[in-house]
This record gives structure tokens, C-alpha cells and sequence, in this order.
């Protein structure tokens, strides 16, 4: 009777367990998608109305402070080099020589004409450093069980007042995420796909971004082609005389 | 009897002196408003059509729709080859590619650092080849303040007012910070060579002014450009031929294609479609309030005058003068009386209005924050409609007046006669 009881009794805590929390689940993608330093080659591909481009880039990051992208093509790009320390941004371009920081409104800007702004580009710190979250509802997306989590943003300052993100209940990576501006407008949609495991995590080396602001196009497809994680950076990349070299 | 009417009125001050300076007070304004609205207003339409409209606009259906943004992505491509069609087909207008952009302009310090920065409104136009005219359009040479004229691809002109600001010199390098066709983030250096001042607030506030091969490429606009502008070869706006001639050009285009090219003439353009439109009816409106005006005033004159005359009115229709015929000569008096009066006040007028045609009233300081383009100065323009226009109202005026005041003359008895007169 008593082993009857607790296998009852154990069956009943089964689905507790196998939910863990929206902390456990943020925690988890934070794992998977923060590293202390990453070495990753991307393209990306934003889709006009009238046509599509498509950029490569380099970019080097530590942590979530630091990081130095380089564009490598096409030629009119082509040396532009972004470099971001803590909370400010420079953009140098090879056909002017000129650096120049880019603050304040600029920041919601497109970097290069895409569905991404520099404010997004810049956003790199942990889900759990920023937002709450609470488990809203599951739903499955492309045969993939996911949670939605609703997330709610710790400090005003955030570019998103909160988001919404449905996790692989797996591979706890998010495969889909909704941006929203405080008056709980849509403001951008995420698309993540092709998720890749490297050295332990899981990862989604394709998203498509969509500014749901922007009229016409077909958002911004953002690939990496190439990822290493916990490589050895100099110091040196991350300063400004680096972005005229 | 037209001359003993007239000397009736020479001799007797007290019948025509005030009638007269009123009517030549009214014709006075009249004529100068006149003037001032063909000259202020006419000067506003012209200088607009110069620098942003045109007389027509040719621009895809997208820009048009959001034309206040300068909506580089939404740009004309293949300028080119539109421009020479255009030209064969419609050859009494004469057509510019033009870009306009907004950006950041920047300047620098020894070190490469920011020294200043300002927000810009550019322009792009073709400031190089020979065939061009916008020089000339735009009175560039005439407006330069400082330095010299663009001569080469790699140079700006820049609003004098703003290169103080920014504190920037002829032969300094500044940088355009602006936005691509893509909506990538653009950079290009410049060399100023100039300083510019159009007299015109909504220009001089923070202008750039570049070839417009040196904006296609700082834009990465190849083959493109944000509007194609047509002007008359003579060099005035014509709103019949420019209808018929977006008529046709909008007849064959492809109005499912939001790119497809849509031309507008300069009255369709929202704000300049108002203005033509207030422009063409004020005067209108200006001869009707001076005429129910003075009137008026006429009639009280006349009622006035009137009862002054009431014992001499008495005498003439004892002496079997009949109603009408007085009532016919108090008109004709009126007719005189109101063609002096526009003689003058239109003599008086054109004066007024010859002192403002050449330098006029500077409103710089009104004008501030302006979106719209306005002349920096207030100036008349007289025109031959002004040598003509206070007649109408001068005139009518006069009659009308008389004709209200006048009526008081059927209401006499004749049985009454003598004993007004004795009293």
C-alpha cells in the first residue's frame, strides 16, 4: 500500500519537474546563447522592397561589453568597423577616415539599411540580468514543443519593455521572439532556425528579423557562417585606435 | 448737361472732397494690395517651383505618397533614360534631377575627433555639366557669400549661416552623415568651398548643396535620383499646360507599381495647390470688401450730402425737374466723382507699391522655423492689372453708395414742396 502511495505521489510531482520555472528555463537559454568571448563570421541579408543585399561581417565580443564587428563585403561596405565598450558605440568608415560615435536617437537606428538597430546590435546582456519572466503557454512550432515566456523588462532603460519568446522545451533556445514597446506594441519578430550544437550548446545560427514598423521587405536574414566560442582576443582589438588599422 | 454737372462739382467742394478721398483711399489699398499679393505671393510659388517643386514634378508613386520624408529609397531609378523621354516628349520644359537628403554634417578636430555637428537639409543638382541651368535657376553664383562656386566632384556649398555655426571655413573638409538609398549608414567627406545665403529661412537655416553625382554617390544612389523637376522655358507657371501636360505623362503609366513614375504639376502639390489657389481668388476678394466697404461709406456720405442738399433738391423738383432725371444726375455725379477718386487712389497705390518692389520689407525674423519656402523680404510686383484693378471697385463703389443714398429722393411729396421750403 505504502509503495502503491508513493508511486502515486511520485507520479503526481512528475509534471512539476518536468516544467522547470521561467527562471530555470531564462537561465538555460542564457547558457546556451551567452559565452565569455565568441569569434563568429556572419552574413546577413536584408530583403527590400526593391531588392536584397546581402553584407558579410567578422565580429569579435567578450562578454557582453565588448565587441568589434568588421564588414568584409560588398566593397562599398566593405573595412566600415563598428566598436562598442560598455554602453557606447563607434562606427569608423574606411572612405572618410572618420570614427564617429554614434549616441542618443541614432541608436534606434537601422545598421545598414536592415531590420536590426544599433540598440540591438548592442543588446548582448543576459535575459535574466534584464528581464522577469513568467511561463505563459506552450506551443509547438515546426514539430518543436516550445514554452512562451513573457518577459518583462527590470529597467526602463531597455529598448524593449518586454518581449515574448517561445523556448525549445529540448534544446532551450529560443526558436521565435516577440519585441514590444511599452504601450505593448509589436515592434520587431524573430525568427530563429538551423539550431547547431557547438561545443555543448545549442545554438540558432540563422534568425530573421522583421521590423514591424518598417514598410515593405522581408525582413533581415542574419546567418553565421562560422562561430568559436572561448578563443583568445587581444586587448588591443577593443580600442579605438583598432578601427583604423 | 455732363459739363455743368462737372462744374457743379468743382465749384462745390463740400459734394465731391470726401467722396473723392475716400474712394481714393480704397483704390489706393486696393491697387497696393493688389501688388503686394501678385508680388509676395507670385514670388513665394516661383521660388518654390526653383528650388523644391518645379512647374512639374515627375517622382514614383511611393515618394509621393511620403514626399515630406525625402524618402531616398523610394527613389526614381534608371534617371537617365527617363530624363531623355521626358525631354522628347514634353520639350518646352526644361529637366533637372534633383536630390534632396537629410543627415548629420560634422566636422572634425586635429585628431579626427567631432569638433561640431548640425543637422542638414542637402541638395543634390547637377552644378557641373554645361547643359545645366540650375545654376542660374537657383541664382547660386549671385548667393555666394563667401569662397567660390563648385568646380569639381568632392566639393559643398554650405548656408553661410550654418558654416558659422558650425564654424567652418572655405577649403575646410567636412563629413555628411546621411542615410543610403539601402538605409545603410553613409559617410563622405567634402571639401567647402562656399558659403551660400538664398535669403530665404527655410534654406539658410542648415543647407548643403552638392553635384548631384557627388550625392548619388554618398547616397549609393547610381541612375537615381528623388525627383525629376520640369520648369518652363519661360521660366513662369503656367497651370493649364502644366495639367495637360501631367495629364498625359499619368495616362500612360502603370498604376498598379508603387515604383511606376507619377508626374504632378505645381497646383497639385498640397501646399503650393492652396496657395496658387488663394492667390487667384484674393484679388477677387479684395476688390468685393473694398467695394461693400466704401459703399458704406458712400452711402453715408451720399445720405450726408443728401440732407445738405435737401433744400436744393426741393427747388429742382418744384421747378418740375422730375425723380428720375434727378436721380440719373446724382449718378452721373457719382460716375465722376469715382473716376477721379480711382485716378488718384490708383496713382497713390502704384507709388506705394513702387517703393516696395525693390528692396521691400525684410521678414527674415518672421519666417523663423518655417517649413514652407518664402522670400525673405516682402516686395510688390506691379503689374498692368494694377493700372486697371481700382476702377472696378473705385467705381462701383461710387454708384452703388449714390444709388442707396439716392432713394431718399422718391420719398419726396411734391404737395409738401413749398412748405419744406418755407420752413
Amino acid at each position: 500500500m505504502k509503495f502503491a502511495i508513493a508511486i502515486i505521489f511520485a507520479f503526481t510531482l512528475l509534471p512539476l519537474h518536468a516544467q522547470p520555472t521561467a527562471d530555470q528555463i531564462l537561465e538555460r537559454v542564457d547558457r546556451n546563447l551567452s559565452s565569455d568571448n565568441r569569434i563568429f563570421e556572419s552574413t546577413m541579408t536584408i530583403h527590400g522592397t526593391r531588392s536584397s543585399r546581402t553584407l558579410t561581417s567578422r565580429t569579435h565580443a567578450v562578454g557582453d561589453k565588448r565587441s568589434f564587428t568588421e564588414y568584409l563585403s560588398p566593397p562599398r561596405e566593405e573595412g566600415t568597423k563598428m566598436l562598442k565598450l560598455e554602453e557606447q558605440l563607434w562606427i569608423y568608415s574606411p572612405s572618410t577616415d572618420r570614427t564617429i560615435q554614434i549616441s542618443g536617437h541614432m541608436l534606434r537606428q537601422s545598421v545598414m539599411g536592415s531590420d536590426l538597430s544599433y540598440e540591438d546590435m548592442m543588446d548582448d546582456r543576459k535575459l535574466t540580468e534584464t528581464y522577469n519572466a513568467v511561463v505563459i503557454d506552450s506551443e509547438v512550432l515546426d514539430d518543436r514543443k516550445t514554452w512562451i515566456l513573457e518577459l518583462t523588462a527590470k529597467e526602463e532603460s531597455l529598448a524593449y519593455a518586454s518581449r515574448k519568446i517561445w523556448v525549445d522545451t529540448e534544446r532551450y533556445v529560443p526558436l521565435k521572439e516577440e519585441l514590444y514597446a511599452k504601450s505593448g506594441k509589436l515592434l520587431k519578430r524573430a525568427v530563429m532556425s538551423d539550431v547547431v550544437q557547438i561545443d555543448g550548446r545549442w545554438f540558432p545560427k540563422t534568425i530573421l528579423y522583421k521590423d514591424m514598423l518598417k514598410q515593405g521587405g522581408d525582413g533581415t536574414e542574419f546567418s553565421i557562417t562560422d562561430i568559436r566560442f572561448n578563443e583568445n582576443i587581444p586587448d588591443y582589438i577593443f580600442s579605438k585606435a583598432a578601427l583604423k588599422q | 448737361m455732363i459739363r455743368f454737372l462737372i462744374k457743379g462739382l468743382y465749384y462745390d467742394k463740400s459734394r465731391s472732397r470726401l467722396p473723392i478721398i475716400v474712394v481714393a483711399i480704397g483704390v489706393m489699398l486696393a491697387v497696393f494690395l493688389n501688388a503686394y499679393i501678385t508680388g509676395f505671393m507670385g514670388e513665394t510659388v516661383e521660388l518654390n517651383a526653383r528650388f523644391v517643386n518645379g512647374h512639374v514634378k515627375v517622382m514614383t508613386k511611393a515618394y509621393a505618397e511620403n514626399e515630406g520624408q525625402l524618402p531616398n529609397d523610394l527613389a526614381l531609378t534608371e534617371v537617365t533614360a527617363l530624363k531623355k523621354e521626358l525631354s522628347e516628349r514634353f520639350p518646352e520644359l526644361d529637366w533637372a534631377a534633383r536630390i534632396q537628403f537629410g543627415g548629420l554634417l560634422d566636422v572634425s578636430d586635429e585628431y579626427g575627433e567631432t569638433r561640431s555637428q548640425g543637422p542638414t537639409t542637402g541638395m543634390g543638382i547637377d552644378l557641373l555639366t554645361s547643359e545645366s541651368k540650375e545654376i542660374e535657376r537657383l541664382n547660386i553664383i549671385e548667393s555666394i557669400v563667401r569662397g567660390r562656386m563648385v568646380q569639381q566632384q568632392g566639393e559643398a556649398l554650405l548656408a553661410e549661416e550654418f558654416s558659422r555655426k558650425l564654424g567652418v571655413n572655405p577649403g575646410d573638409e567636412i563629413t555628411l552623415i546621411s542615410t543610403t538609398m539601402h538605409g545603410s549608414m553613409s559617410m563622405h567627406n567634402f571639401k567647402m568651398v562656399g558659403t551660400l545665403s538664398f535669403g530665404t529661412e527655410a534654406l539658410d537655416r542648415g543647407s548643403i548643396i552638392v553635384d548631384i553625382e557627388d550625392a548619388q554617390i554618398a547616397l549609393d544612389m547610381y541612375d537615381a535620383a528623388g525627383v525629376l523637376l520640369g520648369l518652363f522655358d519661360t521660366g513662369f507657371y503656367d497651370d493649364e499646360r502644366a495639367l495637360k501636360i501631367t495629364e498625359t505623362f499619368n495616362a500612360d503609366m502603370d498604376n498598379e507599381d508603387e515604383y511606376a513614375p507619377v508626374m504632378r504639376s505645381l497646383t497639385q502639390e498640397p501646399s503650393m495647390g492652396q496657395l496658387v489657389g488663394v492667390m487667384e481668388i484674393w484679388s477677387v476678394y479684395i476688390i468685393a470688401v473694398f467695394i461693400v466697404a466704401m459703399a458704406l461709406v458712400l452711402w453715408n456720405a451720399g445720405l450726408l450730402g443728401g440732407l445738405r442738399r435737401y433744400g436744393e433738391f426741393g427747388v429742382r423738383l418744384a421747378m418740375g425737374e422730375g425723380k428720375n432725371h434727378l436721380y440719373r444726375t446724382l449718378i452721373y455725379e457719382s460716375v465722376f466723382i469715382g473716376f477721379v477718386g480711382a485716378i488718384l487712389g490708383t496713382a497713390l497705390g502704384l507709388f506705394a507699391a513702387s517703393l516696395l518692389q525693390g528692396d521691400g520689407i525684410d521678414i527674415t525674423g518672421m519666417m523663423e522655423g518655417s517649413a514652407m519656402m518664402y522670400p525673405s523680404a516682402i516686395r510688390t510686383r506691379i503689374t498692368p492689372t494694377d493700372y486697371y484693378i481700382g476702377f472696378i471697385p473705385g467705381l462701383l463703389s461710387t454708384i452703388v453708395g449714390t444709388m442707396l443714398a439716392g432713394l431718399g429722393i422718391y420719398k419726396r411729396k411734391t404737395s409738401q414742396l413749398f412748405k419744406e421750403l418755407e420752413s
